[in-house]
């Protein structure tokens, strides 16, 4: 019998939750330089609960869930740091044994179910193969799983949709067919990247409801990308907000949309319309365009499109990297950012 | 799918028509004149008349064309007292130099090249689609440079080089396999393939290389999809997600080009090769019947060329129908 060795993390800390991911980084080697695309990322998640990662395009939200599938292993990509499942440590995990998890225990809804989608092959069919990967079942039980997969995600004529193509499906109902897939195993971490954009209002509160029901019965951790903090505030009960490929604030839902410290959270907010109690308020985008992840602005990387750069003394923003602090003496709500509480507080306030 | 096929046939049809017209008149655009050529050093003008005559080439060209036309619904006799010729509808004209009905001539080419075609096109396809997802699946890697440079060298060769080589090796040095013929696969089929190795060898040297790097480019873009990532993020081991989910994808683009390459050389192109190991295939009677100024044979071998293209098109669009859902015939 083999003896349980106690997981050995870098600084021989316990993995702190169900999902523990500390310091992960992920680079892509290219001609124009190294891309780093996920830059020292951390934050736990435990079974039950929902983490909301939110950031503009480019800002590394499909690559650091892509780093927790896996799915890096094999490509270019230069991968560092631990992520934790379970107590096992994903990022040195050989292939083989990468690809027993996947889609069993992670399992993932990806961006754009049009192009995630085989277009060769019946959406029934790509079902049930996630299935049969995973489990020794016949073809004909797991295309029965499949149809009552797509019961479940509230397809209609189930029994009857299960031999259509993808192209024969509506965005929605796509999206349906993509959420189906993914929970065939019922895996015990599910990451939906951008699960409703590109679809209606209602349709969209639908996928949220069956991913949220879905989760209470199964019991699942959750992580939903997006870049509608009204989705996050809906669904989440914490809240990371990625800039450049890091980590900018990470806390409660609560404590990041009531009391936003970094000013990209707050240009977010701004930028928001489902939240703004006023209709008529304008919306303010954040003014100014992400930054190159191969040069990252020196300092904070987002003081070229900061408001408030100069009311930091001695240009620090410019030069020094702000580091991950807790905020307004609360250990679980953290921000990298110069400015003061004081200064922050009267902002808000306004 | 049945209106569908219908009507490609019918498109198929007038276009074969068109190009019987154009080759006609261009034919007749040349400055050699055929019945001078039959007739012989010693031609008094008399027996040139004749001659015209016999091969009606006295009538006016659109009196010719549809005689030709007409010939291919109903029998039609040649000649005149001394010898006569009798061609059975559809009857696609008779040979100027042998006297023989071309549709005989091509029926007996035609096995050379369907058996020198098929066999190499087979063989190139699968070869160079395995060399391809190879190259693809280690690219940037050692395998994928011996496979890309192998191709190189393979697109840079020369039919006769590489047939003769070829020959030279097998037939006359190690004496290995038996002078290149054609044999029928129904007569002999170990004679067959033997008599066909060195032919099918030299086509796959020459074809391969370009198959190998299409089907490279077309894996490479293929998994870069999403979908073949969602296929790797639903656990499925590499092999499956590869030999399935890439290749079926992959695989579509080739086809069309495949159709065509097996085609034209079913239809005569690969004329080098034929003459290269003396096979008499429809690529050479297709040569000969030009340097001998016989139209009837040179319309024949056009037309057989064309209707070759023209109905692998049809087969190649119906293959997309069953391969890729997303199209419809219609
Ligand atoms: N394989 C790769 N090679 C090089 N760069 C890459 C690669 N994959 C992603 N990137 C880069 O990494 C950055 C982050 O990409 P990512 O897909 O994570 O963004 P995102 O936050 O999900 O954006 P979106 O909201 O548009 O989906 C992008 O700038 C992208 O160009
Ligand atoms: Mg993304």
């Amino acid at each position: 019998m083999a003896i349980e060795l106690p997981p050995q993390t870098a600084d021989g800390t316990a993995p702190s939750a169900f999902l523990d991911v500390r310091d992960l980084q992920v680079h892509f080697p290219t001609e124009d330089g190294l891309v780093k695309a996920v830059d020292g990322v951390s934050f736990t998640l435990e079974k039950g609960r929902t983490l909301g990662i939110v950031g503009e395009s480019g800002s590394g939200k499909s690559v650091t869930s892509l780093a927790l599938l896996g799915l890096h292993k094999g490509t270019r990509a230069i991968l560092s740091g631990e992520i934790w499942l379970d107590g096992e440590e994903l990022v040195a995990l050989p292939e083989p044994a990468m690809r027993a998890l996947r889609g069993e225990k992670v399992s993932m809804i990806f961006q754009d179910p049009l192009s995630a989608l085989h277009p060769f092959y019946m959406v029934g069919n790509q079902i049930a193969e996630a299935y049969l990967v995973h489990h020794k079942a016949s073809k004909k039980e797991a295309k029965d799983r499949a149809i009552d997969m797509l019961k479940r995600v509230g397809i209609p004529q189930p029994e009857r949709r299960v031999n259509d193509y993808p192209h024969q499906f509506s965005g929605g109902m796509r999206q349906r067919a993509m959420i189906a897939m993914s929970l065939v195993c019922n895996p015990e971490l599910l990451i939906a990247d951008e699960p409703t954009t590109a679809l209606d209002v209602t349709v969209q509160a639908q996928i949220l409801d069956l991913i949220h029901d879905l989760q209470q019965e199964y019991g699942s951790a959750v992580i939903i990308i997006t870049h509608d903090l009204g989705v996050v505030a809906q669904t989440s009960n914490d809240i990371l907000v990625m800039y450049g490929g890091r980590c900018i604030e990470y806390g409660s839902v609560q404590d990041v949309l009531n009391h936003p410290e970094h000013p990209y959270t707050w240009g977010l907010l701004q930028s928001m319309p489902s939240l703004s109690s006023d209709v008529h308020t304008k919306l303010n985008p954040i003014k100014g365009n992400p930054p190159s992840l191969i040069n990252l602005p020196s300092g904070c990387a987002f003081s070229p499109r900061c408001a408030f750069k100069d009311r930091v003394p001695g240009g620090r923003c410019m030069t020094e990297r702000p580091e991950l602090r807790p905020m307004a003496g609360n250990d679980q709500h953290i921000a990298a950012c110069h400015l003061a509480d004081d200064e922050k507080t009267d902002r808000v306030a306004k | 799918m049945f209106r569908y096929l219908m009507r490609r046939l019918l498109a198929a049809a007038v276009i074969l028509v068109v190009i019987s017209a154009i080759t006609f008149v261009t034919f007749f655009a040349l400055p050699t004149d055929p019945a001078l050529l039959a007739c012989g050093k010693t031609c008094s003008p008399s027996r040139l008349a004749e001659i015209r005559h016999a091969l009606g080439l006295d009538k006016s060209l659109a009196t010719q064309y549809w005689e030709f036309f007409k010939g291919l619904f109903v029998d039609r006799t040649y000649g005149d007292q001394s010898i006569t010729v009798h061609c059975n509808a559809p009857c696609l004209g008779v040979s100027f130099q042998s006297d023989t009905p071309v549709l005989t001539i091509l029926l007996g080419d035609f096995p050379v090249d369907l058996s020198l075609g098929t066999g190499a096109a087979v063989i190139f396809l699968v070869v160079g689609v395995g060399l391809g997802m190879v190259a693809a699946t280690h690219k940037g890697k050692a395998a994928d440079k011996v496979a890309v440079s192998a191709s190189l060298v393979g697109v840079s060769l020369q039919i006769y080089f590489v047939g003769l080589l070829l020959m030279w090796a097998f037939v006359d040095k190690w004496q290995i396999l038996p002078a290149p013929s054609y044999t029928p696969l129904t007569q002999d089929p170990v004679g067959w393939f033997q008599g066909l190795l060195l032919p099918w060898a030299t086509l796959v040297v020459i074809y391969l290389a370009f198959y190998t790097r299409l089907s490279r480019s077309s894996m490479l873009e293929t998994l870069g999809e999403d979908y073949i990532r969602t296929a790797r993020a639903k656990g499925l081991p590499m092999r499956r997600v590869i030999l399935k989910h890439t290749l079926r994808a992959a695989i579509t683009p080739i086809i069309t080009i495949f159709g065509m390459d097996l085609a034209s050389l079913i239809g005569g192109t690969a004329v080098i090769t034929e003459s290269v190991f003396g096979l008499n295939g429809i690529g050479k009677q297709a040569v000969d019947a030009v340097t001998n100024s016989d139209l009837p044979v040179t319309m024949g071998t056009t037309l057989f060329a064309a209707a070759a293209i023209v109905v692998f098109n049809i087969i190649v669009d119906m293959a997309y129908g069953i391969v890729d859902p997303r199209v419809r015939l219609a």
